[in-house]
């Protein structure tokens, strides 16, 4: 499962519901509303963790967005990495740009230095145990 | 026949193990051991060393029987949670493929494909307890005039589940880089273009086949940790070669040995039997592998008792030559230069990365000692073995 909150502004000329409900019928992904409003401008502003068993249906979803005029931005995201599903295998330090991730040698664990990672995701399509992952800092804060 | 200074056989040593006498360290300890006091005295004082992998091995699957149903049914097609299985065997048997893709899976059509889900979760999802939907179809027959089927089951329900791997524990395995100029997605991981880095895939000093490297002690009815449970070899696997180069240890010096094994699915457990996902190569099932050396005179010892540098391996070419079947090496290396972290490949320095789990084969082959130890762990005899001795 692939899940990732975003920020969608709706231009007023946009029907909000109608898009989102396409996102479900056409493209399979699941919503799950965080936040609505209407700013001053009438503009809607939607915040919602989307989420896709793919990255590349996500990938398609959002692409569809914006090509209806949908502004979409991402909140602060970190990486984290699940300790308890990690096989240490190291796979994922052949694409780390930064390495954040990184072999200790010589027990040969990998570990995660989040101070040094990028936010690149190329370790979570990577990881081939699904142990890296991505989550969103001060969601409340957004809108 | 022969000239050891010191003899065991099987029974004398299942018969310590048995005592809670036996004297079992791992094929990493055994290094130091045989340094310090040579060979002989080290084959005196040790009864078995213990190895141990955790990799990805695509050759692997299970044997389930998914139960009759009312009225019965021999399903000729059979899905686990919409991955398919072969079901070309009678009458509710069939054979779930680890590197099986579940049907839906858009696979390479976006290259790099994902492969989120497929028959080595479906075995992972089973030893962890977890409920599966399980679909089948037949064309019926008298017999069995059942058309369709479907049901959800855990692995405590069904009647029988066996893995079954036809190749397992690889002895050796290429350096894989990538000399092209386009990143390529393998199923030895991500290389980057212009040898970007160098990928490998053993655990080294502790991997099964190198520390018996001619299987002078591994047959047909050796018992094995497998996937958490007791498991047996019970033949060479496929692609197994044993005219292969080696060095002067008897190590060779590229992919050689493997072996087919099976053991029972409803032993074993999630944390050694992991779903895996290849970016732009497909599904697979890392599977957790340990075999214990029994140490019946000195030539075994000095085999167990090999190190990261005296395993080389060669450097090959994921870019051009493998995907064309052109076989050549650009160069060979030791594990020792593997694990430090870089290598040089033809002038150039470059990061090397394992895909196999250090982590996790250490702890097999601790596992594995502390099982003997206890005496829960008896060796398996052989009752074949593979080599003309
Ligand atoms: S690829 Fe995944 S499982 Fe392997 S070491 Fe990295 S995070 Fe852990
Ligand atoms: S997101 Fe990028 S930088 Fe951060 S750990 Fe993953 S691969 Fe490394």
């Amino acid at each position: 499962m692939y899940a990732k909150i975003v920020i969608l502004k709706f231009p007023p000329e946009v029907a909000q519901k109608a898009l989102v409900c396409q996102l479900v019928k056409k493209y399979d992904l699941l919503f799950n509303i965080l936040s609505a409003k209407i700013s001053s401008r009438k503009e809607g502003v939607m915040v919602m963790e989307i989420s896709s068993t793919s990255r590349a249906g996500f990938k398609k979803g959002i692409a569809f967005l914006k090509e209806q005029g949908v502004r979409v931005s991402s909140p602060e995201h970190q990486i984290f990495k699940d300790e308890e599903i990690c096989t240490h295998c190291g796979a994922c330090t052949a694409v780390c740009p930064t390495q954040a991730l990184y072999i200790q040698r010589p027990g040969m664990e990998v570990l995660f230095d989040k101070e040094k990672c990028s936010v690149c995701e190329m370790c979570i399509v990577t990881c081939p145990t699904r142990a890296m992952g991505l989550f969103t800092k001060k969601t409340n804060a957004l809108v | 026949m022969n000239d050891h200074k010191i003899t065991k056989t099987y029974e004398q040593i299942n018969e310590k193990i048995a005592r809670g006498e036996a004297v079992v360290v791992t094929a990493e300890e055994i290094i130091g051991i045989a340094k310090e006091h040579g060979i002989v005295e080290a084959a005196s004082q040790v009864d078995v060393v213990t190895t141990g992998t955790f990799a990805p091995m695509c050759s692997s699957g299970a044997f389930i029987n998914i139960g009759q149903s009312k009225p019965l049914v021999r399903t000729s097609k059979t899905w686990f949670n919409n991955v398919p299985a072969y079901s070309g065997i009678a009458a509710v048997d069939c054979y779930l493929g680890a590197t099986q893709p579940c049907d839906d899976d858009p696979l390479n059509k976006r290259h790099p494909g994902e492969f989120n889900y497929g028959g080595g979760h479906v075995i992972q999802d089973l030893v962890a307890g977890k409920t599966v939907e399980i679909r089948a179809e037949s064309y019926g027959t008298d017999c069995y005039p059942n058309r369709r089927i479907e049901k959800t089951m855990t692995l405590k329900e069904l009647p029988n589940a066996m893995l079954v791997n036809p190749r397992n524990a690889y002895q050796n395995y290429n350096c894989a880089v990538n000399r092209s100029d386009r990143i390529k997605y393998t199923y030895m991981g991500t290389l980057k273009p212009g040898m970007g880095n160098a990928n490998y895939s053993t655990s080294g000093a502790l991997s099964p086949l190198f520390n018996d490297p001619y299987l002078k002690t591994i047959g047909l009815g050796t018992r094995i940790f497998l996937g958490g449970a007791q498991g047996y070899v019970t033949w060479t696997g496929t692609q197994h070669k044993s005219a292969v180069d080696r060095g002067l240890n008897g190590v060779p010096l590229g992919p050689a040995g493997t072996l087919s094994v099976i053991g029972d699915l409803k032993q074993m457990s999630p944390d050694w039997l992991v779903g895996q996902s290849i970016r732009g190569y497909g599904c697979s099932l890392s599977v957790g592998l340990g075999i214990p050396i029994p140490i019946l005179n000195e030539e075994i010892l000095k085999y167990t008792a090999v190190s990261d540098e005296e395993i080389f391996t060669q450097i090959v070419d994921y870019g051009y030559d493998y995907p064309e079947g052109v076989s050549r090496s650009y160069g060979q290396v030791s594990y020792a230069e593997l694990k430090s972290g870089t290598i040089m490949v033809k002038g150039q320095q470059i990061s090397t990365h394992p895909l196999s789990s250090m982590v996790k084969a250490r702890k097999i082959a601790e596992l594995l000692k502390s099982a003997i130890r206890r005496s829960k762990f008896l060796l398996g005899q052989p009752q074949h073995l593979f080599v003309q001795q």
